[in-house]
C-alpha cells in the first residue's frame, strides 16, 4: 500500500506569509503540538504557542483552542480553563470579530466561557470514545468550512468522554434556523441514523459556530486527519478554510 | 530491641535480618528496618529472579559492564533512539483494578521520560477470568477504564494490546503495561547521582501516605486479606503527570541536572540509594524538607511512601533557581531535600537529627542472592501425552442453545442455521473473548493522539511514524499463558517468535524485545521450574532472532488460594520501518476483489498445532497436548522472506496465523475489509493424518496468509518462498459477501462477512451487557 504526507515536525514545506495561528497551551493541553504541527508543518502557514498566563494576542490572525485535558478537567471539563489569564484576550480577539477554533477540550472551554451556546456532558455511554466517525458539512460559508462544499462528508476521529452536545429548546432552534450548526454526525453515506450519533449529541451535533461565525467549537479532531498516513485528510479543509478567508478579508 | 514479628511482617527473613544486623553492626532503627525491607523485596532487589536472568545475553553484559541504564536504548537513526520497557501492576490492580492500571501505566511511563525521552506509545497486556464471573467483569471494566483515565489526559497514544481471559487469572489478573519513547541518542539522561556537594532536587507530587510497603506487597501471594492490602495501592494524576512530562524534559534540556530517576517503588529509598550507589557516592537528605500532604508523617512513611509522580534530580551546584523555576511554571513543587556526599551513606535526618544511615550499596548490591530449587511438575508429562489428534477427529454438534446467545443480538443472527459441518465452530471461536474483537477496550483509549499513529486497516502491529524522519517504528506485545502451562520453554520460544512474525506482517524488521515474566510463588519448585525454562526458551527465540531482551520485568506471586496462574511471559517486541511508507496491513483490500491468498507456512508441525488451541478447549474442553511445534530458525526465514516482499510491495495484505487457527485467520482479514473470500484447501497438501480440525482451527506456527493482486506476483513470491525453504500455497481468492472454506469437493464452512463481524464485535459487548453507545432515540435523556 502506499500513502503520502509523512511530513515530520520541522520538515514540511516552507513557511508562507499569514495569516499567522495562535494556539493556546493550558497546562494538560496535549493536542497542541499536532496542532500547531499541521498549521506550520503540512500547511506552511506560521503558528506560535501561547501561554495560558499570557494576556495578550496581538499580532495573530487566528486562534485555535487544541485538545486535551486542561487543567486535569478536574471539577468540569473547561470549567477551569475559562478563568485562564488568557482567556480575556481570546475574548477580545473573538469580538474584534476574528475566527477562533476550539477543538474537543477547547470546544468544551468555549462553552464554558459564553463563547458559544450550551454545554458537553458526559457521552450517554458513559465511556470514553477514540474512533473515526462521519461528518456532513451543513454550512459551507463560513470561514472554518469554505474550502468544503456543503453536505460534503468527512472522515475525521473523535476522541472524548463528554462530547454530548446539549443546550434548551430555544437555542436549539436558533441554531438551527441560523445555520449555525456546521458539522453534524452522520453514517458514511451522509446520512443521519441514531447509529452514526457516537455521544448522544442533541441533533447529531459535532460542531457549532456563534453568531457571527467567527467562533466554531468541535468535538472531532480535524488535525489528527490532516495528512492521508494517519488515515484521512479531510480534515485539513478546516485549516484551510481558515487561511482562505484570511485572505479573502486581506 | 526489634521483636522478629516486625521483619517478618516486613516480609524479611531471619537469615536477612542477620545479614542487616552485621552490615549495621547494630540494630536498625524502623526506617532503615523498612528501607531494607523494600530494597530487598523480590520486585526491587530480584533476589530470586538475578540468577536466572543471567541468561539474557545482553543483561549479562550491560549489568557486567555497568551500562544497565542505557541498555534499554536501541538506536533508529544517527541522531535518535528508542526507548523503551514493560512493568506489571498485578497485585494492585486485583485490589483496586482502576487505581493499580492507572499507576501502572504512570510508572512505566515515568521509567521512560526519566532518560529524557519523549513517551509516544503505551501498550498494555491484559489478562482476566472469564466474564462470565462478575467480579471478572467488574476487574476488566475498571482496568480499562484506568488505563484509559490515565493514558488519554496524559496525552500518549494506547496503540496495541492484548487481552486473554482463562479461569487461571481469576482472582489475579495480569496488567503489564509498556511504554516507549524517543530520545537524542547523545542526550539520554543518567540516573547517577554525580559530583560531590552537588545539590538533590525532588519535584512533583507532595508525598502522602498512599502506597507504603507497595513493593512488599507485591512480593507476596494474593489471599483472603489482600482486600485490606487496599490503602497500599497508589493513587495515581495524570494531568500531574502531564506537567511534569513537559518539566522535565525542559529541565533535561538546561543541561543542569546531572542525574535523575523516578519515584515509583520503594519512593525516595529506592531513588536515593540506587543513584548513590550507581555514582558510588552518598547522599543525604532532610525529610522535613519534602513536600507532604499531611504533616504529621514519620520518616519511615516519608522513606516507604510510593505517592506517584515524584521524581529524584542531582543538579549541577548553582542552577538550583533556574530548574526549581521551570518546575514552579509548570505548576509543581520543587525543593532542594539534600546534597550529595562522599561517604557512600544513604544518610536520612528529620529536622536535622539522623533517623537513618545505611551504605547505599548494601541497599542495592547486598541484596541477598537465592539460587532455588527447580523441579518438573508432573501434570506436564500426562498432558503432553494425551492423544489430541484423536480428540480433535471425534464428531461434535453444536446445540442451538450454545448459537443463540451468540446470534440474538444481530439482526440477521436470528434467521441464521448452521448448514456446513463447521459453521457453529468458527462462529464459537469468533465469540470467544480471549479471540473476538477487542474494540469495546480499545475504543476507550486515545490512540491517536501525537499525530504519529499510522493507520491500518487492520494490522499484525501497531505502525507509528517518527517525526522529523521518513522512518517508523512498529509495537507488539503477545503471549500464550496456555503454551506455556503445557512446555514453559516453547511457550516462552513462541512468545518471541509470535510478536518477531506480527512485527515483520506489518513490514518492520524486529530488533528488540522487553519481557515482563509472570509467575506464580518462585519457592515452590514447581513454579520456578517454569519460570527458568520459560526464560531459557525466551532467551534461545531471541538469540536466533537477534531480537536482544533489552528491559524487563519480573512478577511472581502471581496465586491465590484456588492455584497459581499460567507461566505467562508476555513479550513486547520493537520493530524498524526504514521507509513508513513500505508497510502492509492485515485486512484483504476493500477493492481487492479477485485478489489471490496465499498461504506461506515455514515447517511443519506433527499434531497441527491442535496441542493448546483454543479450539480444543473451547469445543472439547481439552487443555491437553503438546504446544504447537516451534522451529525459531525457520521463523526467521520466514520474516526474512515477509520483509524482502513487503519492501518490494508485493502483498497486498499480510496476517498471521494464531489463535483460532487459519479460519480465524482468514475470518479476520475479511471482518476488515468487509469483503469476502473463496478457499479451496487440497486435501494432497496435508498430510492425511490430520483431522479436518487441524486444517481450519490448529494453530500450527511459522504460518502467515498473504494476498497478492497478480498471479505474476505469485510466481515471483514462490520462487523466493522455494529460495528459503517455505512452502507457498494459493488457497483461494478474496471477494463476495461470505467466507467459504471448502476441503475438495466438500463445503466446511460458508458464512456471511457481515455475520461473523457481528459475532465478532458483539462478543465483549454481549458479555458486559454494555448500555448502548448510541442514543438510539436521538433525544436528551
Amino acid at each position: 500500500m502506499s500513502a503520502q504526507g509523512t511530513s515530520g515536525r520541522g520538515s514540511g514545506p516552507a513557511v508562507r506569509r499569514g495569516p499567522k495561528f495562535a494556539v493556546i497551551r493550558f497546562p494538560g493541553s496535549n493536542c497542541d503540538q499536532d496542532a500547531l504541527h499541521v498549521i506550520r508543518n503540512v500547511l506552511g502557514r506560521p503558528a506560535e504557542y501561547v501561554w495560558h498566563r499570557e494576556r495578550d494576542l496581538q499580532g495573530f490572525d487566528v486562534v485555535v483552542l487544541p485538545g486535551g485535558f486542561s487543567y486535569g478537567d478536574y471539577l468540569r471539563t473547561g470549567a477551569v480553563a475559562r478563568f485562564a489569564p488568557i482567556m480575556d484576550a481570546v475574548r477580545a480577539h473573538a469580538e474584534r470579530g476574528k475566527p477562533v477554533l476550539g477543538i474537543c477540550n477547547g470546544f468544551q472551554i468555549l462553552c464554558e466561557a459564553h463563547l458559544l451556546p450550551g454545554a458537553l456532558v458526559r457521552n450517554t455511554s458513559c465511556r470514553f470514545l477514540c474512533k473515526y466517525v462521519s461528518l456532513r458539512v451543513e454550512n459551507a460559508d463560513t470561514p472554518f468550512t469554505c474550502a468544503y462544499s456543503e453536505g460534503q462528508v468527512l472522515r475525521i476521529p473523535i476522541a472524548h468522554g463528554e462530547g454530548r452536545y446539549v443546550c434548551d429548546e430555544a437555542t436549539l432552534q436558533e441554531l438551527e434556523a441560523q445555520r449555525r450548526v456546521l458539522f453534524r454526525y452522520v453514517n458514511a453515506r451522509g446520512e443521519l441514523t441514531p447509529e452514526s450519533n457516537p455521544n448522544g449529541s442533541m441533533g447529531s451535533i459535532a460542531g457549532v459556530a456563534n453568531a457571527r461565525f467567527n467562533v466554531l467549537g468541535m468535538m472531532p479532531h480535524p488535525e489528527r486527519a490532516s495528512e492521508k498516513i494517519l488515515g484521512s485528510a479531510d480534515g485539513r479543509g478546516v485549516f484551510e478554510s481558515l487561511v482562505l478567508s484570511a485572505v479573502a478579508v486581506a | 530491641m526489634v521483636e522478629p514479628e516486625v521483619y517478618r511482617e516486613m516480609g524479611l527473613n531471619d537469615a536477612e535480618y542477620a545479614q542487616i544486623l552485621g552490615i549495621l553492626g547494630r540494630e536498625p532503627t524502623l526506617t532503615e528496618l523498612g528501607m531494607f525491607a523494600v530494597m530487598w523485596s523480590e520486585h526491587c532487589g530480584y533476589k530470586y529472579s538475578r540468577p536466572v536472568l543471567s541468561l539474557f545475553r545482553t543483561y549479562r553484559e550491560a549489568r557486567d559492564k555497568g551500562l544497565l541504564e542505557n541498555a534499554g536504548v536501541v538506536p533508529l537513526d544517527e541522531r535518535l533512539g528508542i526507548v523503551f520497557k514493560i512493568e506489571s501492576h498485578n497485585h494492585p490492580s486485583a485490589v483496586e483494578p482502576f487505581q493499580g492500571a492507572a499507576t501502572g501505566v504512570g510508572g512505566i511511563l515515568r521509567d521512560v521520560f526519566t532518560m529524557g525521552a519523549r513517551p509516544i506509545a503505551s501498550l498494555n497486556s491484559l489478562r482476566f477470568g472469564p466474564l462470565e464471573e462478575p467480579r471478572n467483569r467488574y476487574l476488566f471494566e475498571h482496568v480499562v477504564a484506568g488505563i484509559a483515565h490515565y493514558g488519554n489526559c496524559v496525552g500518549v497514544p494506547t496503540v496495541a494490546g492484548e487481552i486473554y481471559f482463562h479461569p487461571c487469572y481469576s482472582g489475579n489478573p495480569l496488567v503489564n503495561a509498556m511504554a516507549v519513547g524517543v530520545v537524542e541518542r547523545d542526550r539520554i539522561a543518567s540516573a547517577a547521582a554525580r559530583g560531590v556537594g552537588n545539590p538533590v532536587l525532588y519535584v512533583g507530587s507532595a508525598t502522602g501516605k498512599d502506597g507504603i510497603h507497595g513493593a512488599t506487597f507485591a512480593s507476596a501471594e494474593l489471599d483472603e486479606n489482600s482486600e485490606s492490602k487496599r490503602p497500599n495501592v497508589q493513587m495515581g494524576d495524570p494531568f500531574l503527570e502531564k506537567l511534569l512530562i513537559e518539566a522535565t524534559l525542559e529541565a533535561l534540556a538546561t543541561g543542569h541536572v546531572i542525574g535523575i530517576q523516578d519515584m515509583g517503588a520503594a519512593g525516595l529509598t529506592c531513588s536515593t540509594c540506587e543513584t548513590a550507589s550507581k555514582a558510588g557516592t552518598g547522599i543525604e537528605i532532610d525529610v522535613r524538607r519534602v513536600p507532604l500532604r499531611e504533616p504529621d508523617m514519620t520518616p519511615y512513611e516519608i522513606m516507604l511512601s510510593e505517592s506517584q509522580e515524584r521524581m529524584l534530580c542531582i543538579l549541577r551546584r548553582g542552577t538550583e533557581q533556574a530548574v526549581m523555576e521551570i518546575f514552579r511554571k509548570w505548576g509543581l513543587n520543587a525543593a532542594v531535600i539534600g546534597q550529595v556526599t562522599d561517604d557512600g551513606m544513604v544518610r536520612v535526618r528529620d529536622n536535622g537529627v539522623v533517623v537513618a544511615e545505611v551504605p547505599a550499596r548494601a541497599l542495592t548490591e547486598e541484596c541477598p542472592t537465592y539460587y532455588l530449587e527447580t523441579q518438573e511438575p508432573e501434570y506436564i508429562r500426562q498432558l503432553q501425552s494425551v492423544d489430541v489428534l484423536a480428540i480433535a477427529g471425534q464428531d461434535v454438534t453444536t446445540s442451538t442453545d450454545v448459537l443463540a446467545p451468540i446470534l440474538a443480538d444481530l439482526p440477521e443472527g436470528r434467521e441464521f442455521q448452521p448448514v456446513h459441518p463447521h459453521d457453529a465452530t468458527l462462529l464459537r471461536l469468533l465469540d470467544t473473548p480471549s479471540i473476538a474483537s477487542k474494540e469495546w477496550a480499545t475504543e476507550q483509549y486515545d490512540s491517536m493522539v501525537q499525530a504519529q499513529t499510522v493507520a491500518l486497516n487492520g494490522a499484525d502491529a501497531a505502525v507509528l511514524r517518527i517525526h522529523g524522519t521518513s522512518k517508523g517504528i512498529a509495537l507488539k506485545i503477545d503471549g500464550n499463558g496456555r503454551y506455556g502451562y503445557l512446555d514453559p520453554y516453547v511457550g516462552g520460544q513462541i512468545a518471541v517468535a509470535e510478536a518477531a512474525r506480527n512485527v515483520a506482517c506489518v513490514g518492520a524488521r524486529p530488533v528488540a524485545l522487553t519481557d515482563n515474566l509472570n509467575f506464580a510463588n518462585p519457592q515452590k519448585p514447581d513454579n520456578f521450574y517454569q519460570f527458568r525454562r520459560s526464560v531459557e526458551g525466551i532467551a534461545h527465540a531471541a538469540e536466533v532472532l537477534e531480537t536482544p531482551v533489552v528491559s524487563g520485568n519480573v512478577s511472581f506471586y502471581n496465586e491465590t488460594p484456588e492455584g497459581p496462574i499460567f507461566p505467562t511471559p508476555t513479550i513486547g517486541m520493537l520493530g524498524i520501518l526504514d521507509d513508513v511508507n513500505r508497510r502492509c496491513q492485515a485486512g484483504f483490500r476493500p477493492d481487492g476483489e479477485g485478489d489471490l491468498i496465499v498461504l506461506l507456512s515455514a515447517y511443519e508441525d506433527p499434531t497441527g498445532g491442535l496441542g493448546g488451541s483454543e479450539y480444543l478447549a473451547l469445543v472439547h474442553h481439552t487443555e491437553a497436548g503438546p504446544p504447537p511445534r516451534i522451529d525459531v530458525a525457520g521463523e526467521k526465514r520466514l520474516q526474512q522472506l515477509l520483509l524482502q516482499s513487503i519492501q518490494d510491495g508485493l502483498f497486498a495484505s499480510c496476517h498471521d496465523v494464531s489463535d483460532g487457527g487459519l479460519a480465524v485467520c482468514l475470518a479476520e482479514s475479511a471482518i476488515w475489509s468487509d469483503t469476502g473470500a473463496a478457499v479451496l484447501l487440497n486435501p494432497n497438501d496435508f498430510p492425511a493424518s490430520l483431522p479436518v480440525p487441524a486444517l481450519l482451527f490448529g494453530e500450527a506456527q511459522g504460518r502467515v496468509v498473504v494476498t497478492l493482486r497478480t498471479e505474476k506476483q505469485f510466481a515471483t513470491l514462490r520462487t523466493r518462498a522455494q529460495q528459503q525453504n517455505i512452502r507457498a500455497l494459493w488457497i483461494g481468492t478474496v471477494g463476495g459477501t461470505s467466507l467459504r472454506i471448502a476441503l475438495g469437493p466438500t463445503t466446511l464452512l460458508d458464512l456471511p462477512v457481515s455475520l461473523i463481524a457481528g459475532v465478532y464485535r458483539n462478543a465483549l459487548p454481549r458479555r458486559m451487557h454494555a448500555p448502548s453507545p448510541q442514543n438510539r432515540t436521538g433525544e436528551t435523556p
